[in-house]
């Protein structure tokens, strides 16, 4: 924290510079990343349109979705940037901050305060860097189609979902050693706020993979975020993880008979990256001031149930805006369905992931 | 004398301004190669461009291995007089900072710090923190202030590994693609066995490839056969049958695998209906290696026909039926006469199908399940999700090698000259 001020002074000059600069050359458009589909829709409802109305700078979008890391990369290394905004998870920006790829900035002078006048850095949940900002908290947790399941006999817990005998069928997991290790470590028995603890040591992983072990028979293994909500239409899969705002979607837009299990969903941050070297710096300021902003951020989860970043948008968030659904009982953030949800450790993921994915991978292919 | 006699003729025959014949004949070949350059020459730059470069900076990434020693020049300097026997001196401590001060400004030293993450799990934060401190030491000792910060830095092992990295070629990306790596000591030894993947995996993809090839040849056969006997109307037909799919995008066609092959798909429901299995036991033939094999097969089986079809096509009827009338039976006749003169058709469509499957990728990583990836999928976790290009590369040039010494042998054994496209 010692240096901010030279950070600060410095962010303000190149601001006041800027603004000269940028009056004379406003882009025509700014190109934005994201993963597309009914999310890439939430934004721009949310945020593209009213920027484009006020400000006349028209946004184009491409659907990148996990490979917006690699895209990025790609085109910092080659320097020729031509995405001025990538809306990435936690655990690659921090990578891709520590890589020296992305543009840094203080998000106390660049961002809009709350209502109060709480600044960005204290009105944030989490996660808020000087590379990254975080839009929205989203969760992967348990769905099940109740249809598979006799009535009174339902799973309520991660332990039930990993009980094949009580509730038979099979699971469709996402091919990640994310959140699966922590969910086998809380089905043994591992309380929820100490699965990072546990999962650090060699005898914590190894008790996750054989508690992995006794499922893995029975297991789909998906890797897009629509899959699990098919598969569960399908039947293919009686339990599935799924993003929470992909399940909200069937549930409300198709009626099919999913329920969520409020039980140990893995929260996780998704979020603002500008590549470093993009030409239209103050557009993306300004743009990153306006859609981020306490309102705009609650606007969104108008159109998808994923909570916004921001503590003081959480009270403006309101109804669906196509189908009038409360929208609070459906957020990963309501206190109701933050019992005993785990938060994603995305700096200790950072540092693991490559030794405990070749091992996640290795087991896969046994 | 007036006439010249033929002794005095001018040896060398001229054009009618006089140039030599031999240079101007030399000049206009040279200008008709250059023409006939010119008309390649949007090829060779098309091939060069995509396709040598690329695989010249594949090859080169496998093995590049900047970040230590750019971002840390000064200690790997001081390294390289230190003979790894106990904790470095002062002096590599001095430099370390020195570096990390550097590299805390430029922003850059994170680099250093996923580059020996990827060896050693934990370098990453132990390299932000010790950067973020360093801005604060004015003044030595400096190894006592850097073990104050981590004690790791009393660590022979990570030393050793900043000096084994601290070269501007590694091999550890290719040692990682096979399934080694270096202990502390810095000997070559294989991964512990449960972080074992690639070698499986590139078995695996060979295995499935052979096998995929010979089923497009088992399946392909009888198909392209018909085609090229059946009368024109009816192959037609056929032709179109055939042609259709391999028109159709490979999403779709992928896609509809799963909705015959999935659990509670069209096959697993008829067989349900006509009671040859029971409910209970609707058989698993997709999102494993099963789904894999069948839909791959499907996709790739244009690919042995049609260059089969054009090899039939070629062969006159009269030979079979010689032999029939000199006396072998219809399958002798077939398989004495008629199959040999198909092997290129069949050399030809089993190169072209193998080299095809063992570099697929999407069609695996859609059905494959877990039990049906292929290395084509690690390398594209890789580049798209680890983020880890070096050892992409590493893994994409092992890939490579393996393909040309697979058809060096296949040179050897059949010839590429015995191979018929059409």
């Amino acid at each position: 924290m010692k240096k901010m001020p030279s950070v600060t002074l410095l962010a303000a000059t190149v601001a006041v510079g800027g603004a000269v600069a940028y009056a004379a050359s406003k882009p025509e458009s700014l190109t934005i990343a994201s993963w597309g589909g009914a999310y890439t829709y939430s934004q721009v409802k949310a945020y593209h349109e009213p920027f484009t109305a006020k400000t006349g700078i028209k946004i184009i979008t491409e659907d990148p979705g996990g490979s917006g890391p690699a895209g990025l990369k790609a085109q910092v290394e080659s320097g020729k940037v031509t995405w001025d905004l990538v809306d990435v998870l936690e655990a690659p920006a921090l990578k891709m901050c520590e890589e020296g790829l992305l543009e840094e900035f203080d998000p106390d002078k660049i961002l809009a305060p709350a209502p109060d006048g709480t600044p960005p850095s204290k009105d944030w949940i989490s996660g808020l860097t000087n590379c990254y900002i975080p839009t929205i908290v989203y969760a992967t947790l348990f769905a099940y189609n109740k249809t598979m399941f006799p009535e009174g006999k339902t799973p309520k817990t991660i332990k039930d979902v990993f009980d094949l005998k009580n509730f038979p069928g099979k699971r469709g997991l996402e091919k990640t050693p994310y959140g699966n290790l922590e969910w086998a470590l809380v089905a043994d028995g591992v309380p929820y706020t100490e699965v990072y603890k546990v999962l650090a040591t060699p005898e914590g992983l190894d008790r996750a993979f054989k508690k992995l072990d006794t499922i893995k028979k029975q297991v789909v293994w998906w890797e897009k975020g629509a899959q699990p909500p098919q598969l569960l239409a399908d039947k293919e899969v009686a339990i599935a993880t799924a993003y929470n705002g992909r399940i909200f979607d069937a549930q409300v837009k198709e009626k099919q008979p999913f329920v969520i299990i409020w039980d140990g969903q893995l929260l996780e941050l998704d979020g603002w990256v500008i590549p470093k070297g993009t030409k239209n710096l103050e557009a993306i300021y300004e743009y990153l001031r306006m859609t981020t902003d306490t309102q705009h951020l609650a606007d969104q989860a108008k159109y998808i149930s994923y909570g916004p970043a921001r503590k003081s948008s959480a009270p403006l968030v309101s109804k669906h805006a196509e189908t009038g659904v409360d929208m609070k009982p459906h957020m990963p953030t309501n206190p109701d369905n933050m019992k005993t949800a785990i938060v994603k450790d995305a700096k200790w993921w950072a540092e693991n992931y490559d030794s405990i994915n070749q091992r996640f991978s290795a087991w896969l292919a046994q | 004398m007036a006439i010249t006699s033929p002794t005095t003729l001018p040896t060398v025959m001229t054009t009618a301004d006089g140039t030599p014949l031999k240079v101007s004949l030399q000049r206009a070949l040279r200008r008709n190669k250059f023409k006939a350059f010119l008309l390649v020459a949007p090829l060779l730059a098309f091939i060069l461009i995509t396709f040598v470069l690329p695989i010249g900076d594949m090859l080169l990434r496998s093995v590049q291995n900047p970040q230590v020693v750019e971002i840390m020049p000064n200690t790997v300097q001081a390294l390289a007089r230190w003979d790894g026997q106990e904790v470095p001196p002062e002096e590599v401590f001095a430099a370390l900072v020195t570096d990390l001060k550097k590299g805390q400004q430029t922003r850059d030293i994170g680099k250093v710090g996923n580059r020996l993450n990827y060896e050693r799990p934990g370098m990453i934060s132990l390299i932000r923190k010790s950067a973020n401190r360093a801005e604060k030491i004015e003044q030595g000792p400096y190894k006592e202030a850097m073990l104050a910060v981590d004690k790791l830095w009393g660590d022979l092992t990570v030393w050793r590994l900043i000096k084994r990295e601290g070269r501007p070629y590694t091999d550890s990306y290719l040692l990682a693609a096979v399934d080694l790596t270096r202990d502390a000591d810095g000997n070559i030894v294989p991964l512990p066995e449960n972080e074992r993947i690639h070698l499986k995996l590139f078995g695996r993809t060979f295995f499935l490839s052979l096998l995929i090839t010979g089923l497009t040849i088992l399946l392909g056969y009888p198909i392209a056969y018909l085609l090229a006997t059946l009368p024109a109307r009816k192959s037609n037909l056929l032709m179109i049958l055939v042609l259709l799919p391999f028109w159709t995008s490979l999403l779709v066609r992928t896609t509809s695998w799963i909705v015959m092959l999935q659990n509670q798909g069209v096959l697993n429901s008829l067989l349900v209906a006509l009671g040859i299995i029971s409910d209970d036991n609707r058989l698993s033939l997709i999102f494993n290696q099963t789904g894999t094999i069948i839909a791959m097969t499907h996709i790739l089986l244009p690919f042995m026909i049609l260059p089969l079809y054009s090899v039939m096509k070629g062969i006159p009827v009269n030979y079979v039926r010689a032999a029939r009338s000199l006396g072998a039976n219809p399958w002798l006749a077939f398989w004495k006469v008629y199959v040999p003169q198909t092997l290129p058709g069949i050399g030809a469509g089993g190169v072209l199908v193998f080299i095809l499957a063992i570099g697929y990728f999407i069609t695996p990583a859609l059905v494959g399940g877990a039990s049906g990836q292929l290395i084509s999928n690690r390398i594209a976790f890789h580049m798209q999700e680890s983020l880890n290009w070096g050892l992409a590369a590493a893994i994409g040039t092992i890939l490579l090698i393996a393909v040309l010494l697979l058809y060096l042998l296949y040179n050897r054994l059949v010839g590429v000259d015995n191979m018929k496209l059409g």
